[in-house]
């Protein structure tokens, strides 16, 4: 029996997982792709902080989706948070600017940061209960949460989008810190390594991901599921609330129905990453490669001015389904076929 | 009659019906509106196409699957149809564009069919991808625009109505749809290979245990993969008539109809986990969704507030019967463990 | 003997390089009750699923009704006569018991419409063959686990079956369930129908077959009368090994109870339940399926808060409602379902040991003190000689024995007082059983509590210093396991 000391690496192949390797594969390919053909309008700086800026507000999102499906769940929720704290902090925003045009106490804008993602840890936290406590299926509770929230963001702007907002906002959210990076990238780049560290050196990671293998096993083992699953929507609550924050001052408005696709784009960023939509597996390295693999992909077909942009839903779809076959065929198994015999 | 008693009492459908019933006697009561003629009518003409929609998405949740692609589906084929159909001139009748949408919804469905059935992938996130595939080729490959024409057999076919109904106080009427006639025809149709096919039985068992299912004789992936076909169809019926019904093809309205749909499925006691659920408790919820999205108008709410109420019923409705199944496996199973919640 | 129904020749069968089965013969009379025996993994299953035409042998044959056969599908081993009930019973819970009894018959007859009244009938006439008492209309979701298996019974008599496999048929059942069970059998019998019986329950395999054949690595070691067969045999032939049959006995319990319970009660359940446990003890509570003893363990455990009575542990009144205060007071449970309650077996070996003290691990704001995981893990490793090359894998790629050592690592790490273990071995092969009941007689002896709730009368006789026998919720005896005999067990449960 080889027993060797605990602590030691798994193997190579474990640790960056197939997956991650295909999707840097598939990245590696494209980029060199867009080398061959179309190097001096992709490879530029001002390209690649366009890209940076702009992923930031699903990225954002995709990040609380991927702790949730860890959990066995999912958050069909982000937009619908992100839009009615974008529009909530729209209309603070325009109460704290001072009348006669002069600019927003200093206070403003850490103060609309701070109490925009403490109301997306509040809805975070309703969708947990209604998870956990009620046992309601994730995928109803959040949907239910998301038409809920959509229809009170409809109701408070009565359905109009919140604009003239104080400059300072956007133009503080879409700087470039030294001239160079964007900090919406900052906010993400933030955001992505606390959730990193979350999952790989807190037990609270550790317990995410067995209670999302076998909830059952979790309670027996002693773990508070209803408390973990409430904190895992109350995260991703505040990282929807940070991405709306960001849509807000990418658009610099607010309104109920912005970023609709980003509900769908959010769960195939986060599949696409490698995490099992079963629960207790995935990687943020896999979810943070294909969030960028897919602004690039984006960005990299409007370089091609004779190819519709709308061609980028096909190629993610097929990406996405290409990505589930490849799985599904080095993994070689066939799920339906053998019974599951309990020995 | 006392035990037929208690089994009305124990099904969902009961529930459901009561719900819409004291809906329906609200807004009666407050506007005096609902049970008129022309407004029941109206209700029947928006059933239609969320009906149709519904029936193949019950399908699909019994068989222990989920179905996002229709909305994107039913676009698609009918944009393409319309689209081909004006580009030849076509002045026939109804019945063409009925069989080319169709059969390219059976293509479709196949394309669902394959990876869900065959291959035995998660059919959440295959449809998410197919959505987006679907979604791509229309917009990206066809181009799609508004088509403000449609061939004249078609426009025939959405201003034909069965009978009018006229509103005895205000003198205002609404017609019957022929398209009507169609979701009854379907709603037959599901009803008899549901109840009395072992095709329609197979799906039921299939959502119940896969496994079992492929062991008693089922071939599982065929049973799935002509589900899929099926619903394809379906849905492309339901798209072709909603075009015919608003005399032009807006190709991108019908997107984000997947989540009241499921949601009305859901309602009316179809089991998201699969393997049980009625055709009558599906149209059940999806009438009480219908109700809510259409007639909350008669009683002086702002559609403003349509996604409020749609939200809360939603959780609301799910939440009680998430609560109801707590309770019963408390009941029946002592000494295990309510069941978990897993998605 | 009269001529087999079913012979298996010299069967061969490897999968990927591994050599499953290694030339075993078996045959089965008609009308006889065989009992196939053999630890997991000794190629019983792939035995079956080779007569049943699920796999196809490399090397031998099979001849029914004195005929050779050649490839034969599932679908032509039903139209032998062959049946299978799995351990699952492959029912569905979400139709009726009317439409699990008729759907396969009617599928095999490739049927595409469903007539109801046809249905019913086939389905009457299969609950009246062995006379099994049933609501045609319910669903059976809402049965028993007895009630789950007549229906696979029935189920399989519809197809003439000459041969009825049954895999494991016992484990879910209660000791009355079982007794039934064996009447249906020997009602097939009487009607000449054979049955292959797979179990490891040697009490099953003595009172119900006439025959029996041992598998052990894919060979056949023995095959004989039932009545030649005795328990110390049928261990050696079912591990190979010799295992000394000792009766455990605490040795100075402590003076003060580690654990007390005092008129504790859940209402639907159990109630008036009072007993001490003192380090040292191993004690067992026993009793029928629906005695409570299940719901005292998760009572014990806080999962089910117990609405009457108090628990004190050590001598102190302790409130006991969620897992977490157990753990906390020192208490552990080893829940009944191990595979589905018990491990998260995708996860690594490592997680899976460390999961129930992971907030010992960490250091503040809960950052896992990564040091310390890897010397705690190192040391259950070591302790528990879990055979892993690497505790990085995944939980899946143990054995079924250290499968179960790793559940019993995983609480000991707690530094628990008081561990409660639910059916221990239930359905841990005879090797196995042995280890376990080893590591929980040292675990006593070091001075632990133990209790250990369980059916199964000679493993409670031979491991517990006391018993406390269950009936419908109330303690009805308390004796000195050294005098308690089954009979006596057996005669106050019921």
């Amino acid at each position: 029996m080889t027993t060797k000391p605990a602590g030691n690496k798994p193997a190579f192949t474990n640790r960056v997982d197939q997956h991650v390797l295909r999707l840097l594969l598939v990245m590696a390919v494209w980029m060199v792709f867009m080398a061959l053909t179309r190097a001096s309008r992709f490879y530029t700086l001002i390209n690649f902080q366009t890209m940076a800026s702009q992923f930031p507000e699903f990225g954002l999102m995709s990040l609380g989706v991927m702790l949730c499906m860890i959990t066995g769940g999912i958050d069909l929720s982000p937009v619908g948070v992100a839009n009615l704290v974008a529009i909530m902090m729209a209309l603070l925003l325009k109460q704290l600017a001072p009348a006669d045009g002069g600019g927003l106490p200093v206070y403003a804008i850490p103060l609309v940061f701070v109490l925009g993602a403490a109301i997306g840890a509040c809805l975070g936290i309703i969708n947990g209960l209604l998870v956990s406590k009620v046992r309601i299926p994730p995928i109803l509770a959040t949907l239910g949460m998301s038409e809920l929230l959509t229809g009170v963001a409809i109701v408070i702007t009565n359905g109009a989008a919140v604009s003239g907002l104080p400059v300072e906002y956007a133009m503080t959210v879409n700087n470039k810190i030294g001239g160079l990076v964007p900090m919406q990238l900052v906010i993400f780049a933030i955001m992505a390594i606390i959730v990193w560290f979350l999952l790989n050196r807190t037990t609270f990671g550790t317990k995410i991901y067995l209670l999302g293998t076998n909830p059952t096993a979790a309670r027996f083992s002693g773990l508070k599921n209803h408390r973990l699953i409430i904190s895992t929507y109350m995260i991703s609550g505040i990282t929807a609330a940070l991405g709306g924050l960001v849509m807000l001052a990418n658009y610099n408005s607010a309104r109920a129905n912005y970023g609709g696709v980003y509900v769908l784009q959010c769960i195939l960023v986060v599949v696409l990453g490698g995490v099992s939509p079963t629960g207790g597996k995935g990687r943020i390295s896999g979810v943070v490669l294909a969030i960028v693999l897919l602004r690039m992909l984006e960005t990299g077909i409007n370089r091609f001015p004779q190819i519709s942009s709308y061609y980028i839903s096909l190629i993610w779809g097929g990406v996405l389904l290409l990505v589930m076959v490849l799985d599904y065929f080095s993994a070689g198994k066939r799920p339906i076929r053998r019974p599951r015999k309990i020995p | 009659m006392h035990k037929g008693f208690r089994k009305l009492t124990k099904r969902n459908e009961t529930y459901v019906s009561l719900v819409v019933l004291a809906l329906c006697l609200l807004i009666e009561v407050r506007s005096g509106q609902f049970f008129t003629a022309n407004n029941l009518v109206d209700i029947a003409s928006a059933m239609v196409v969320p009906g149709l929609f519904a029936v193949g998405t019950f399908m699909v949740i019994v068989s222990g699957g989920i179905d996002v692609s229709f909305p994107a589906l039913a676009s698609l084929t009918s944009y393409a149809t319309t689209k081909m159909l004006l580009d030849a001139g076509y002045t026939g009748g109804i019945w063409l564009p009925i069989l080319i949408s169709m059969a390219m919804g059976a293509l479709l469905g196949a394309f669902n069919g394959v990876f869900i059935g065959l291959l035995g992938l998660p059919a959440m996130i295959v449809t998410l991808g197919s959505s987006s595939v679907f979604k791509g080729v229309m917009q990206g490959a066809l181009g799609s625009v508004q088509l403000a024409v449609i061939p004249p057999g078609m426009r025939a076919f959405g201003t034909s109505s069965l009978f009018t109904a006229t509103n005895p106080v205000s003198g205002l009427t609404s017609r019957m749809p022929v398209g009507f006639l169609a979701l009854i025809a379907v709603l037959l149709l599901s009803f008899f290979i549901m109840r009395y096919t072992f095709f329609g039985r197979g799906i039921y068992a299939i959502g119940g245990n896969e496994a079992s299912a492929h062991r008693a004789g089922f071939n599982t992936k065929r049973t799935k993969f002509l589900l899929y076909v099926f619903v394809g169809m379906v849905a492309s019926l339901a798209g072709l008539i909603r075009t015919c019904m608003m005399q032009q093809n807006h190709p991108t309205n019908m997107l984000g109809m997947e989540m009241n749909i499921i949601a009305g499925v859901v309602l009316g006691g179809t089991a998201i986990s699969g393997g049980a659920g009625s055709l009558t408790g599906c149209m059940l919820g999806t009438l009480l969704i219908v109700i809510v999205e259409n007639s909350m108008i008669l009683i002086g709410i702002p559609t403003i507030w349509k996604s409020v109420f749609v939200g809360a019923l939603i959780i609301i409705g799910t939440g009680v019967s998430a609560y109801q199944v707590v309770r019963a496996n408390r009941v029946r199973s002592t000494g295990r463990l309510e069941g978990e919640v897993k998605a | 003997m009269a001529d087999s129904l079913l012979r298996a020749v010299d069967i061969q069968k490897s999968f990927a390089g591994v050599h499953a089965l290694k030339g075993v013969s078996l045959d089965i009379a008609p009308g006889e009750i065989h009992c196939l025996a053999g630890e997991n993994g000794s190629g019983k299953s792939t035995l079956i699923k080779i007569i049943s035409g699920v796999y196809q042998p490399d090397g031998g044959y099979i001849e029914f009704d004195g005929n050779k056969l050649g490839k034969i599908t599932p679908i032509d081993a039903i139209l032998l006569g062959v049946q299978v009930i799995y351990q699952d019973f492959s029912v569905f819970p979400n139709l009726t018991v009317m439409e699990n009894l008729a759907l396969n018959s009617e599928l095999s007859d490739k049927r595409k419409i469903v007539n109801w009244q046809r249905m019913r009938q086939i389905a009457e006439e299969a609950v009246a063959t062995i006379n099994f008492q049933v609501d045609l209309d319910a669903l059976v979701g809402t049965l028993t686990v007895a009630q789950k298996q007549m229906v696979a019974i029935c189920r399989a008599l519809i197809f003439n079956a000459r041969l009825i496999i049954m895999d494991e048929p016992t484990t879910a059942l209660t000791r009355k369930e079982v007794q039934a069970l064996f009447k249906v059998i020997l009602q097939l019998k009487a009607q000449g129908i054979s049955i292959l019986f797979v179990s490891h329950k040697l009490n099953e395999v003595f009172e119900i077959s006439e025959r029996f054949s041992i598998l052990r690595n894919g060979e056949l070691v023995v095959t004989g009368f039932t009545r030649d067969l005795d328990s110390a045999k049928f261990s050696y032939y079912m591990t190979g090994r010799e295992f000394s049959d000792e009766q455990f006995s605490a040795k100075n319990p402590g003076d003060t109870p580690l654990l007390e319970v005092r008129n504790l009660g859940l209402s639907g359940a159990f109630e008036g339940i009072s007993f001490k446990l003192h380090g040292g003890e191993i004690l067992g509570i026993t009793g029928l399926l629906d005695s409570g003893r299940s719901e005292l363990a998760l009572a014990l455990f806080g999962i089910r808060e117990a609405d009457s009575g108090e628990i004190l542990v050590k001598g102190k009144r302790a409130r006991i409602n969620n897992p977490q205060a157990a753990i906390k007071r020192g208490i552990g449970l080893v829940p009944e379902d191990r595979l589905s309650e018990g491990l998260f077996l995708p996860q690594s070996i490592a997680d899976n040991l460390i999961i129930a003290e992971i907030d010992r691990l960490a250091s503040r704001f809960k950052v896992f003190d990564k040091k310390k995981r890897a010397r705690e893990v190192e040391r259950l490793v070591k302790e528990f000689a879990i055979a892993t090359p690497n505790p990085a894998n995944a939980c899946q790629t143990l054995s079924g024995g250290n499968q179960q050592r790793v559940v019993l690592a995983k609480w000991l790490a707690c530094n628990l007082d008081v561990l409660v273990l639910n059916g221990p071995t239930v359905g841990v092969d005879i090797g196995s059983k042995h280890d376990i009941h080893g590591i929980l007689q040292n675990l006593a002896r070091d001075g632990m509590g133990i209790i250990i709730i369980s059916d199964d009368l000679p493993e409670v006789i031979r491991n517990c210093s006391r018993v406390i026998v269950l009936k419908s919720g109330r303690i009805v005896e308390e004796m000195d396991a050294a005098e308690a005999t089954e009979q006596a067990i057996l005669s106050r449960m019921m």
